[in-house]
This record gives structure tokens, sequence and C-alpha cells, in this order.
């Protein structure tokens, strides 16, 4: 039982953040953003082929490919910090999807063509999206070489070329969206049946955990804008932040999201070990693993749990943030306003707060003893 | 090592161990209220047989009557006491927050001496900080304890000092320094109750049981060697022994676990009469429950790693005592018409110790240092923000 990181994972982390306080710096991320009074923002979506060229530098897109393709050979666990930076700095590219989901859909897929994907993948030579039914639209599509998708039990992996896209505006201009016509075809076809669908439950379940994941980093992002901003702007002759108004409302973001942050770790860990047990199964064996269906129910509960909680303490933060700003709080000139969109974006990415919260209704309420879905299970008697 | 969600063999042994123990021994029917006489003494016959076992209080040296268990097993101990239905813990002040206190700030005659009747359940401890006029200012302290040779002079009134009426002891803070005001010149001493010029008054709690006491000290004379560390020390100490309080010890996960399980079953008995929002509200009792047992054990294995407990120990106060409320309110709102009956009244068949737990969970966001308390230490400690 051990509830810390490691050395490597916190560098790993660090090292993250320190280049994404650079090539995504808030003044990075307004300039991309464009002009205010603009309808929409830039045809890509803020997306930049030199900043993902500096991710590729790190690694990053291949962390969770299996070191014989080039990969750092990491879990979903090694991950989660990584992705909690993504969201910290609202990063345009969708990093999280392509490493996070795509990769390791492509490592544990036994079909031969998603091997030869998986290289270049992970090498970051070649961009994934990933389209889940639940999502509206598919977070990257345009700046991607293939997409990852969705249909029943199969999964398929059909290139950017060979379907069409749809470019959707977003009230974060800096995700590029888009909803994507396409066609199954045996060609484009990875997996279906008990492989495809296992493959589908991870992928959903990975969604939800970075999306939790860069919830907190987004969260404590702006609970670090609003604390500064609380600290300088004076009024009645005294900083604001010396208002226990104000206080209390920091104090009880920071309850949301110090309760949410254990669980979506917790997730992570639950999620690795899932994956772990899919692919050690390799193809079918590891597909009745995974719909083992304890197993996943424990999974699914502390992943919905992860992505309600992490959502909500984002949520807060914004929400917080921005009253602490007054009328600043709602100008364009205030560096919060990208993270605050951020955090509506992701609210209803990989099941919303409604799906979420139906599914973990039914896990504790109608479904199996609570007993096995607590997280830290243990053996009884 | 990362982060890993297993126990080890010997830890699962040490569990098999605790729910063997437990099934055996904990009693079947359920005692008295901890907050009333007869009660009291039953939970204190408890102790001693808990202590009979070696579990008083696992996490102490042997030296003491403990076990030398890790933090993880401690958890692991109070996931299977709850799990087994076992009572409250009459002497909660002494073992978790006294005798932290104690191993850290004793010296080693005190260790000797306190911890283990403490551990054995021979000697129950009342904590007698709060005054009337120093609730949330605690640092406004009026009670004296004067130095007249080897002892102290101890003048003053305490109140709403838990279970005072029943306790044998207290350990209190008093101003040594009469020139001092505030955090400085305070002292902590450890006092017999039942000794000449103390005085205990209980007063009735919410329920009508007399589950907290007010205290009179009028010229108690004790010795120098009750003070617990050095004297002017006595707020430092203190502020380590509300961080056991608010940021560990005092309300462990499994109690919460506990009751979102019950919960839940509740939900299942009167699911036909549930509406969506008392659904959500039993869902997210476990979500939360599972969350805070989560916490915890990040807690405690960041401090077996050398960590410490800071300012942070205030969010806990704060998910906890709301926890507890919101869990109580879902409860009371699935038994509707029947919530408000007492569990003796001829139609409260089935409605089980809600009501109790509902009354308690009243007090939650206000002792071991009120919720809006806890949020300017959050605010200005955690965060930073200007005082
Ligand atoms: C069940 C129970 C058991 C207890 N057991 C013990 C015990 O064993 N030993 C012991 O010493 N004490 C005990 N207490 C006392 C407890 O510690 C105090 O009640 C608590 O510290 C608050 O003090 P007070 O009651 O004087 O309220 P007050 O300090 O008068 O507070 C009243 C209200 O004002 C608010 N308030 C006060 N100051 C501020 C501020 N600066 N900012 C914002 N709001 C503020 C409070 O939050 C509260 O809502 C117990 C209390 C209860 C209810």
């Amino acid at each position: 039982m051990d509830f810390t990181f490691t050395e490597e994972q916190r560098m790993m982390a660090t090292a993250v953040r320190e280049l994404l306080d650079d090539v995504a710096a808030p003044a990075v991320l307004r300039a991309a953003a464009g002009a205010p009074e603009l309808n929409e923002g830039p045809a890509a979506g803020g997306d930049d082929p030199q900043r993902w060229a500096r991710l590729v530098e790190l690694g990053l897109p291949g962390m969770l490919a299996p070191e014989v393709v080039g990969g750092l050979g990491l879990q979903d666990i090694d991950f989660v910090l990584v992705a909690e930076e993504v969201g910290r700095a609202a990063l345009p590219e969708n990093l999280v999807e392509h490493a996070g989901i795509a990769v390791p859909l492509l490592a544990a897929c036994s079909a031969p063509r998603a091997q030869a994907w998986l290289t270049r993948a992970a090498a970051g030579e070649v961009r994934l999206a990933v389209g889940h039914p639940l999502n509206a639209t598919v977070l990257g599509a345009a700046a991607s070489d293939a997409l990852l998708l969705f249909q029943g039990d199969e999964v398929h992996l059909v290139e950017r070329a060979a379907a069409t896209l749809q470019r959707q505006a977003s009230v974060d201009r800096l995700r590029s969206l888009a909803t994507v016509t396409w066609t199954p075809a045996a060609a484009t076809l990875l997996a279906g049946g008990a492989e495809g669908a296992a493959l589908r439950e991870l992928a959903f379940a990975r969604g939800a955990v970075v999306n939790a994941a860069q919830a907190l980093g987004l969260a404590e992002r702006m609970v670090r804008i609003a604390v500064d901003y609380a600290s300088t702007r004076q009024q009645f002759g005294k900083p604001i932040g010396s208002y226990q108004a104000l206080k209390h409302h920091m104090a009880d973001v920071q309850v949301q999201l110090e309760y949410a942050r254990p669980v979506v770790y917790a997730a992570a860990a639950r999620l690795a070990e899932f994956a772990a047990g899919v692919s050690s199964g390799a193809g079918t064996a590891g597909a009745t693993a995974a719909t083992a269906p304890a197993l996943l129910a424990r999974l699914n509960a502390v992943v919905s749990g992860a992505k309600l909680m992490a959502m909500e303490a984002a949520d807060l933060a914004g929400r917080k943030g921005l009253q602490l700003h007054g009328a600043m709080g709602y100008s364009w000139e205030v560096d919060l306003h990208f993270y605050v969109k951020r955090a509506w974006a992701l609210a209803g990415s990989w099941g919303d707060r409604a799906w979420h919260q139906r599914r973990l209704e039914s896990l504790v309420l109608d479904g199996v003893v609570t007993d096995d879905l607590a997280v830290l299970h243990h053996e009884h008697g | 090592m990362t982060v890993q969600l297993h126990y080890t063999p010997a830890q699962q042994a040490f569990r098999a161990e605790v729910r063997a123990w437990m099934e055996a021994n904990v009693p079947r029917e359920k005692l008295d209220t901890l907050e009333g006489a007869a009660g009291f003494a039953q939970h204190v016959a408890w102790e001693r047989q808990l202590a009979g076992g070696r579990w008083g209080m696992v996490t102490w040296p042997e030296e003491y009557g403990g076990r030398g268990c890790t933090l993880v097993e401690w958890l692991i101990f109070e996931e299977e006491y709850y799990r087994a239905g076992a009572p409250l813990r009459a002497n909660q002040n002494g073992i978790f927050l006294l005798g932290p206190t104690l191993m850290e700030f004793g010296t080693p005659e005190q260790k000797a001496r306190y911890l283990p009747p403490m551990a054995a359940g021979e000697e129950m401890w009342a904590q007698a900080w709060s005054e009337p006029q120093a609730g949330s200012d605690m640092a406004a302290i009026r009670a004296t304890a004067t130095r007249e040779g080897d002892d102290y002079v101890l003048r003053g009134h305490k109140i709403w000092s838990s279970r005072g009426t029943y306790a044998d002891w207290a350990f209190g803070i008093f101003r040594t320094d009469p020139a001092s005001d505030k955090h400085k010149g305070l002292s902590f001493i450890l006092v017999p109750l039942r000794h000449p010029g103390v005085r205990v008054r209980g007063i009735p709690q919410l329920h009508g049981q007399t589950g907290f006491a007010e205290i009179f000290f009028e010229e108690a004379r004790v010795p120098v060697a009750n003070r617990l560390g050095g004297e002017g020390q006595g707020w430092n100490i203190a502020m380590a022994t509300a961080g056991f309080e608010r940021g560990l010890m005092l309300r462990s996960p499994a109690r919460f676990q506990a009751t979102a399980r019950r919960l839940g079953e509740l939900y299942r008995q009167n699911a036909d009469r549930a509406d969506g929002t008392v659904r959500a509200a039993v869902a997210k009792a476990w979500l939360q429950a599972e969350a805070y047992a989560l916490n915890t054990y990040a807690t405690a294995t960041r401090l077996m790693a050398g960590g410490h407990i800071g300012a942070e120990a205030s969010l806990n106060k704060i998910f906890w005592s709301e926890l507890d409320l919101a869990m109580h309110a879902a409860a009371m709102s699935l038994l509707g018409a029947r919530a408000e009956l007492l569990p003796h009244a001829p139609a409260a068949a089935g409605v089980g110790d809600w009501l109790e737990g509902w009354i308690f969970a009243q007090s939650g966001p206000i002792y071991a240092g009120t919720n809006e308390i806890q949020r300017n230490i959050i605010a200005e400690r955690v965060l930073g923000m200007p005082r």
C-alpha cells in the first residue's frame, strides 16, 4: 500500500511543467486565441506543430508505448501527473488523447496494422485523434494523421484523408474540434468482438481519467491566479484577499481539489492494473479478464468518481476564481478565462456529469455489493 | 515504488487477526450512548476488553501497551473495527490526541506514567481547552497556573469538555505567565479530575445526555512534573495535538465508510420512496467516503515516508464533518415521516440509530475548531492569502 509518487514520476512532471510554462505560457495562449472580437478562434485551434515537436523531444507521445517500439514503457499512473500538467497549461494540442488513450490502445491491439501505426505514433511522427460516441466532436482531428473511431464493439483506425471533417467552434478557442463522417470498412477495422469491446472500455476509462487529471491541474492553476490577484488588488484600503468571504470561497475550492486528487490517482493506478491484465491476457483471454464484471465495475466506479470529483473542483475553481476578480474576471484581459473555458469544455467530454453520475449511482445502489466496489478492496470472509 | 493500492501478505494477515478477534469479542448488543453515565461505563469496560487483546492503540510501542504497528496497519485495524460494528472509543481524547502528543513531547517518565494506563483503558482522558471567553479565539485563555515551589496552582473555568463528567484526567492549557497575552505564556498541563480544588459540572447536550462538562479550577494544586513540554510552550504543543485531531486520528475513514455502507442499505430498503436527489446524495456519500479513505491513506503513507501534517489538516476537518452531515441528512430524508422517532418509540421499528447520528453530526462543524476557522487557516496558511 503506497500513495507516494516516485522521484522519476515527479521529475517527469516537473520537466513537462517547465516546458509548458514556456511553450504554452498564458501570453502564448492569448496570442493563439486571436483578437477578442473575432467570432471564433483560429482554424487550427491554436495547434502548433513546433510545440508538438517540443513535446516529442520529451518523449511524451510514446510514454505508454512499450520500449521495443521506442516508447518509454510506462503506465497510466506515470501518465496521470503529465496529464495534470497539460491541464494546468490548457495545452491546445490533444496530447493526452494521443499519448494517454490512442497509443496504449494500439499497443494492446493484436492487429498488425495497429503495430505499424504504434511505432510512428509513439515517436510522435504521426498524430492520432480519438472519437468516442459519447463525445459530440473529436479533439485534434484536423491536425491528425489518423483517427481511432468506435462502432459498436469495433475499433477502427481511419486515415484522416478517408474521413470528412466538419469544423466545430468551441467556447474554448484553443480546442480544435470537428465532427467526423466515415465509413467503417474491413480495411479500417483494428479489432472487434470481445477484444474490441475491451479496448473500447479501456479507451473510455482512460479518456475519463486523463480528463479528470487535467481538471486537477486546471483547478490548481485557477486557484493560483485568483489568490495572486486577491493579494494585490486593494479595496477599502486592504488587499481583497484579506476579506473572509473571499478566503472561504478559495478554501472551499481547495477542499474539493484535495479530495478529488487521491481519487484521480487511485483511478489511474487501478486503470494501470486493469490494462496490464488485459494486455498480459493478449487477445481473447485478455478480453475475458477485461469484461469480468466485478473487476470492471470496480474500475468504473472509481473512474466515474474521479471524473465527477475533479470536474466539480475545476468548475468551482472557475466560478469562484471569476467572482474573486470582480469585473476583471468577466473581461478578456485576465488570463483566467482560458482555463475556465477549458474546464467547461472538459466537463462534457468523456462522459458528462449526468452520465458519470448515473453510472456511479447504478453501480453503488443497484449493482454489486458496495464492498466489492471499494477502491482499496480487500478480500473478506 | 509508486502509487500501488495493494495490501501486503503481512497486512492481510494482520487484517485477518483483527477480524477474528473482533468477531469473537464485539458486544452483540449495541451499548448505551457514550454520552451518558451508564453507557460511558459500558464503553470503558469495552476499552479494557480491547486492551486485554492488546488492541488499545496498535500504533504505540509494545512497552506502552501497543503493537508497534504502522499507520497503514492502524487504518486496517480501524476498518475491521467499524466493519465489526464495534463501539465508539470512550478514551478517544486520550489515545488519539494526548497519546501522540505525549509521544512527541513527553519525557520518558511521563510516557511511562501515562501511556500504559491510557492504552489499558484504566484512565480516561478529557480535553480542557475551551473557556467561556475563549472558544474559536483559543489564545484568549484566562485560566492560570501559578508556580508555587514544585507545584502549579490552577485557577479558572474550562467548558465544553467532552465526557469531562466521566473522565479521570484532563489535559489543558493554562496561562503560566500572568503578564503574557495571546499565544505566549501558555503551558500544557495534565490534571486529575477527581482532585481537591477541581469541580466538574455536567452540561446536557442537544440530545439531553450530559456529554460535556464545565470544569472549575479553584486553587487546584498539581506538581510541575504534570507539565508537558516547556513552560510557555503550551500553544505549540496544543497545535500539534489539534493537528492529530483534525488531520488523521480522530475520525478514521472506516467510520464514514461504515456509515456510507449503512446508508446504501437504508436506500435499498426505501428505494421505492426515494427521489433522484436522495439517490444522488447516497451515491455521493459512498464516493466521498472513498475519497476520504484514499486521502487518509495518502496522508498515512506520506507520514510513514517521513512527512508531517501541516495546515492541510484543516481540509480534513471540513471534509469529514460535512460528509457526516450530508450522509445523515440523506438518511433522515429516506426515513421521511418516521425520521423524528426516537429508537424506543413503538412505531420506530427499523429506523435504526440515524437520529442519534444526525444530532451528533450537527456538532462536527463546531468541535475541533469550527469549520469557519478551518477555512481561515486553509486560506491563510495553505493558500497564502493575506491576513
Ligand atoms: C460536541 C462538542 C464537543 C466539544 N468538546 C470539547 C472538548 O472536549 N474540549 C474543549 O476544550 N472544547 C470542546 N468543544 C468546544 C469547541 O472546541 C468550541 O465549541 C469551538 O472551538 C468553538 O468555540 P465556541 O463554541 O466558543 O464558538 P465561538 O467561537 O463563539 O463561535 C461562534 C460562531 O462564530 C464563528 N466565528 C468565531 N470566530 C470567527 C472568526 N474569526 N471567523 C469566522 N467565524 C468565526 C464560529 O465559526 C461559530 O460559527 C466541544 C464542542 C462541541 C460542540
